[in-house]
C-alpha cells in the first residue's frame, strides 16, 4: 500500500482553493472577492485582540479621518436639513401640518438621510484614503517588510484603521444631524418666526428611542465596513502604482455599496421589529 | 567557506524540488537550494526568472505551488501563523528599494519591529539595540531624520540595520546595490561581508551586479528556465565554458 504524504495532500488542497487568478472571471469575480474579504475579517478579527494593542496608532487615525471629514460632513448635514425643510414647507402648509415640519425632518434625518448621507461621504473620502494608503505601502513593499519580520501588520495597519472608523463615523454623523437640524431650524425661520425651543420640541416630540438606537448601530456597521473595505482594497492591491489608483476607486463603489445593503437590511429588521 | 566542507547539520535553509506558477506563467520548475551556516550564496539570472519569487517563497511571502522548504530545521510551508512569525524574526530581509515605513523617523523604522515582537521590552536595551545596528551599518547620524530625506544608498542601509534589529541568523538580499553607484555598491558589498563577520549570519544574495558577486558572495548560483543550472565560485564562473554564463560575469 502507497504510504500516504500529508503535506502533499496539504499543498493539493492549498493549491485547490487558491482560485484567484486561475478560474476568476466576471460572473464569479465578486463571489470571490466576497470569500476573501470574509478571510480577511477573521484575520483581522483574531488580530485585533492579540497584544501588542497600538492605542496611539488607534488615536492618530481617528483624529486624522475625523478632523479629514468633520468640516464636509457638517457643511453637507447643514444645507440638507435646509434643503429638505424647505422643499416640504409648501407641501405641508397645504395640509395645514407646517407645526409636524421640525418632527418629520429629526425622524428622517436621524433615521435615514444622515447616517447614510455621512456614510456615503465617508465611503467616498475615508475609504478611498485608506484604500490608497495602504496600497502605496503594499506597493512599495512596507506590508511585506512587516510580514517578513514577523511583526503582524494586520494588527498595525489594518485594525487600527478599521476601529477608528468604527469610532469615526458615529460621531461624524451626529455632527451631520445636529447641523442638519440647525439647517431645518433656518428655514423655518425663513417661513415663519419659531423659537429655538419651540423647534427643539416639536422635532424631539416625534423622536424616540426606536429611531435612535438602530441608526446608531448602522453607523457603527457602516464605520467598520468604510474602514475593512478600505484596507481590504489596499492590502490586496497588485503591483505598480496604477493598482494605488485601482485600489481606491474600487474601494469607494465597494463601501458605498455595501452602505446602501446594510441601510436595506437594518430597515428590514426594524420595519418586522 | 573556501576551506569548509559543508554537512547537512550545518543547513540553514533547504529547498527542495519547489514548483511556483502565475497562471500560466512557469516561474519555478523543481528548484533546489542549499543554505549553509555562514555561507553568503549569491544568486544571479536574467530579470523576471524567478530570483525574488524564491526568496519570497522561503519566508512564504508568495506560497509555492509544491515542494519542500527547510528554514532552520523547520518546514515552512507546514506552520502555522505563530511559528512562521517566530521563523521570520530569525530571517532578515533586505527587500530592493529598502521599504522603509515611510510614515516613521528612522528611530521609528528600527524600534518598530522591536515593539512589535517584543524582542526587547527594556527601553535601555532598545536604545542600545537600535545605536548598535545603525553603528553596524555607519549611519548613527541619521537617526532622527525621515527616510525621504535619506539618499538611495542611505535607505538601504537602514533597511538592513532594522533587518539586523532582531539578530536574524539568515538575511536575503534582494539586489542590495540595485540603483546604487559604483562606489556606494562597493560599500553596501563590503557592508554584507562585515555583517556575516559580526552578526555570524547566513546570507542569499540576488544580484545583477557582479561586482558585489565577487566581493560579498562565497559561491554562485546560476538560474535559468526556473532552475539553477550552474554553480560555482565568482572565478569559476567568470571562465565557464560555456557562453552563456560567461555573459553574466562581464
Amino acid at each position: 500500500m502507497a504510504k500516504i504524504n500529508v503535506s502533499v495532500i496539504k499543498q493539493r488542497v492549498r493549491r485547490r482553493f487558491r482560485v484567484k487568478d486561475e478560474t476568476r472571471n466576471f460572473y464569479n469575480g465578486a463571489f470571490i472577492d466576497l470569500g476573501e474579504l470574509v478571510m480577511f475579517t477573521g484575520k483581522v478579527m483574531t488580530q485585533m485582540f492579540q497584544p501588542p494593542f497600538e492605542f496611539r496608532e488607534f488615536v492618530k487615525h481617528g483624529f486624522l479621518l475625523g478632523n479629514k471629514s468633520l468640516a464636509l460632513v457638517i457643511v453637507t448635514g447643514f444645507i440638507m436639513g435646509l434643503v429638505l425643510t424647505m422643499q416640504m414647507n409648501p407641501v405641508l402648509v397645504d395640509f395645514g401640518a407646517q407645526t409636524l415640519l421640525p418632527g418629520i425632518i429629526a425622524v428622517s434625518m436621524v433615521r435615514e438621510l444622515g447616517p447614510v448621507i455621512t456614510g456615503l461621504i465617508c465611503a467616498g473620502k475615508l475609504s478611498s484614503g485608506i484604500a490608497a494608503e495602504v496600497a502605496a505601502m503594499a506597493v512599495t513593499e512596507q506590508i511585506d517588510a512587516m510580514e517578513v519580520s514577523g511583526t503582524r501588520p494586520l494588527s498595525f495597519v489594518v485594525a487600527t484603521r478599521v476601529l477608528a472608523t468604527t469610532l469615526v463615523v458615529p460621531v461624524l454623523v451626529i455632527f451631520a444631524d445636529a447641523f442638519s437640524m440647525l439647517g431645518a431650524y433656518l428655514a423655518v425661520n425663513i417661513f415663519e418666526d419659531t423659537s429655538i425651543t419651540l423647534f427643539i420640541h416639536r422635532s424631539f416630540s416625534m423622536l424616540g428611542f426606536v429611531d435612535l438606537l438602530p441608526a446608531t448601530l448602522k453607523t457603527v456597521l457602516f464605520g467598520f465596513f468604510i474602514g475593512l473595505i478600505g484596507s481590504y482594497k489596499g492590502y490586496t492591491a497588485g503591483k505598480g502604482t496604477e493598482s494605488v489608483g485601482k485600489a481606491a476607486n474600487s474601494a469607494v463603489v465597494a463601501a458605498s455599496l455595501t452602505i446602501f445593503v446594510i441601510d436595506l437590511v437594518f430597515v428590514l429588521i426594524t420595519s418586522i421589529l | 567557506m573556501d576551506n569548509m566542507s559543508p554537512t547537512v547539520s550545518d543547513e540553514v535553509i533547504a529547498v527542495k524540488n519547489v514548483y511556483k506558477s502565475f497562471g500560466d506563467n512557469h516561474i519555478l520548475r523543481g528548484i533546489n537550494l542549499t543554505l549553509h551556516k555562514g555561507e553568503n550564496l549569491g544568486i544571479v539570472g536574467k530579470s523576471g526568472i524567478g530570483k525574488s519569487v524564491l526568496t519570497k517563497c522561503i519566508v512564504r511571502l508568495i506560497e509555492p505551488d509544491a515542494g519542500e522548504i527547510i528554514v532552520l530545521g523547520t518546514d515552512v510551508l507546514e506552520c502555522d501563523n505563530s511559528q512562521l512569525n517566530e521563523l521570520r524574526k530569525k530571517v532578515g530581509y533586505l527587500f530592493q528599494g529598502g521599504a522603509l515605513y515611510d510614515s516613521m523617523s528612522v528611530r521609528e523604522n528600527l524600534f518598530f519591529p522591536v515593539r512589535r515582537t517584543r524582542f526587547t521590552d527594556k527601553k535601555h536595551d532598545t536604545e542600545e539595540l537600535i545605536e548598535q545596528s545603525l553603528r553596524s551599518v555607519g549611519l548613527l547620524d541619521a537617526i532622527d531624520k525621515m527616510p525621504s530625506e535619506l539618499s538611495g544608498g542611505m535607505k538601504k542601509r537602514i533597511a538592513l540595520a532594522r533587518t539586523l534589529i532582531l539578530k536574524p541568523e539568515i538575511i536575503l538580499y534582494d539586489e542590495p546595490t540595485t540603483g546604487l553607484d559604483a562606489v556606494t555598491s562597493g560599500e553596501i558589498s563590503e557592508l554584507i561581508l562585515k555583517i556575516r563577520e559580526e552578526y555570524d549570519t547566513a546570507a542569499i544574495i540576488i544580484t545583477h551586479d557582479m561586482k558585489c558577486a565577487k566581493i560579498a558572495t562565497d559561491s554562485i548560483q546560476v538560474m535559468q528556465e526556473g532552475v539553477f543550472t550552474v554553480t560555482g565560485t565568482y572565478d569559476e564562473l567568470s571562465r565557464h565554458e560555456d557562453e552563456s554564463i560567461r555573459d553574466y560575469f562581464i
